[in-house]
């Protein structure tokens, strides 16, 4: 067994797990934070994307004693203050879900993008960014408007607030 | 995934100090960690390299360039100084699996792995690479011995990828749209000396190989023009549900020709 210790969401968490538990059975099963799912046994499917330090990663492709010491976000962390993350809002606006299952791996997706291109997100870019993320729903075309939506609302905020 | 035991290095040291016949090391862990939730691999122990620093970092002097077995693929891809020295490694690199596989999987990882269809043993191999290990430096020609073969030793760790920037270089690969690995890809190369080296991954039947006819023929004019008369002979050729020996024969020619624009 292996003491683990990592922020979440901003709050300090500590627990004990077998070293093969993975991130995402840890966040799961010990943080009871059960908004990161599992879609797939293989790596594929980008269900359970949460950010570690800052990057999106797969939580089902790393172990949770890799994590420890690190800071965690997951899907439960993006919202502030009860007002819905812009990019939640606007898969929300923009109907970017129908079952549901895989918005939380595309939101925590989408974010990282957003944060690495800034507001110089296209169609294409995000398409291509969203290689990881399988959604069997949608088509993916009202994700990838909901991405751009919010891409270009976080980019005006941002030149609002400069 | 069978239980292990975690061990976490902080030097290349410690990390050799606690290799055995059944520990692995764990780089990024994108490809060892599915394989072992399949129960495919069953190491008794795992020793994590993502806390060794100096298997970390990009050096680029000149036209030297050494790349840390630690360094992802997202930070390769972002890499300024090595886009403007080498931008074909730089592009190979940003599309390696997806986003969130290239934040976690190494360079390092990737070619001590060898797999088949991987992305970097075309690179290393076509720009003449050195492999650093923990004692010795391997050449690329002979770093790469086969399928998921390489010549590293028993608990030999790769520790660092050094190589000259290349004159000109270009990369294509046609993607397996579900895997994102290689069905087949192509690294060309003109060398600083002049010389001509062409890599080929995702089709050989036993890993990446160059490509000695097309060498030939791209080291008097390096465009896609002189390719036009060369045909690939598929028998030493992989053949899956994916391709058949025939069908990568040609994608061998049209990427080599796509790597060749890329190269410009």
């Amino acid at each position: 067994m292996a003491s683990v210790s990592m922020t979440v969401n901003g709050k300090a968490v500590s627990g004990q797990c077998e070293d093969r538990t993975l991130l995402v059975q840890f966040i799961r099963e010990n943080l009871n934070l059960t908004g990161t799912h599992v879609g797939c046994d293989t790596s594929q499917c980008g269900a359970c994307v949460v950010h570690v330090d800052g990057k999106a990663v797969k939580s089902c492709t790393m172990l949770a004693v890799q994590a420890n010491g690190s800071e965690v976000l997951t899907i439960e962390g993006l919202a502030s203050g009860g007002e819905l993350h812009p990019v939640q809002a606007a898969f929300k606006a923009h109907h970017g879900l129908q079952c549901g299952f895989c918005t939380p791996g595309m939101i925590m997706a989408a974010t990282d993008m957003i944060k690495r291109h800034g507001g110089k997100l296209d169609e294409k870019t995000v398409r291509d960014e969203l290689d990881g993320n399988i959604c069997r729903c949608t088509g993916y075309h009202n994700i990838v408007k909901a991405i751009l939506a919010a891409a270009e609302e976080m980019g005006s905020t941002r030149q609002a607030a400069e | 995934m069978y239980a292990t035991n975690y061990h976490r290095a902080s030097s290349v040291e410690e990390a050799v100090g606690l290799a055995s016949e059944d520990a692995k090391y764990l780089a990024g862990g994108q490809t060892l960690i599915p394989t072992m939730k399949q129960r495919l691999a069953a190491p008794s122990d795992l020793i994590d390299l993502r806390h060794v620093a100096a298997m970390q970092g990009i050096k680029v002097e000149g036209d030297k360039v050494r790349i840390g077995a630690a360094v992802t693929h997202a930070e390769v891809a972002a890499s300024a100084a090595v886009r403007g020295v080498c931008a074909a490694l730089c592009d190979l690199a940003a599309h390696i699996g997806d986003p969130h596989v290239r934040h976690m999987g190494t360079i390092g990882g990737s070619i001590a792995n060898n797999d088949p269809a991987a992305d970097y043993p075309a690179a290393l191999l076509a720009l003449k690479a050195d492999i650093i290990t923990n004692n010795r430096r391997i050449g690329a020609d002979e770093f790469f011995a086969g399928m998921f073969e390489t010549a590293l030793d028993e608990g030999e760790l790769v520790t660092a990828v050094e190589l000259t920037a290349p004159a000109k270089a270009g990369y294509a690969k046609f993607r397996n749209p579900a895997s994102r690995y290689a069905l087949t890809g192509v690294f060309v190369a003109r060398l600083g000396d002049g010389s001509v080296r062409v890599a080929v991954t995702g089709a050989g039947s036993d890993g990446v190989f160059r490509q000695s006819e097309m060498e030939a023929a791209l080291a008097s004019n390096f465009s896609a023009d002189a390719l036009s008369g060369i045909s690939v002979d598929p028998s030493n050729l992989m053949a899956d549900l994916h391709a058949t020996a025939e069908y990568r024969a040609n994608l061998v020619k049209v990427m080599a020709k796509r790597a060749l624009i890329a190269a410009g």
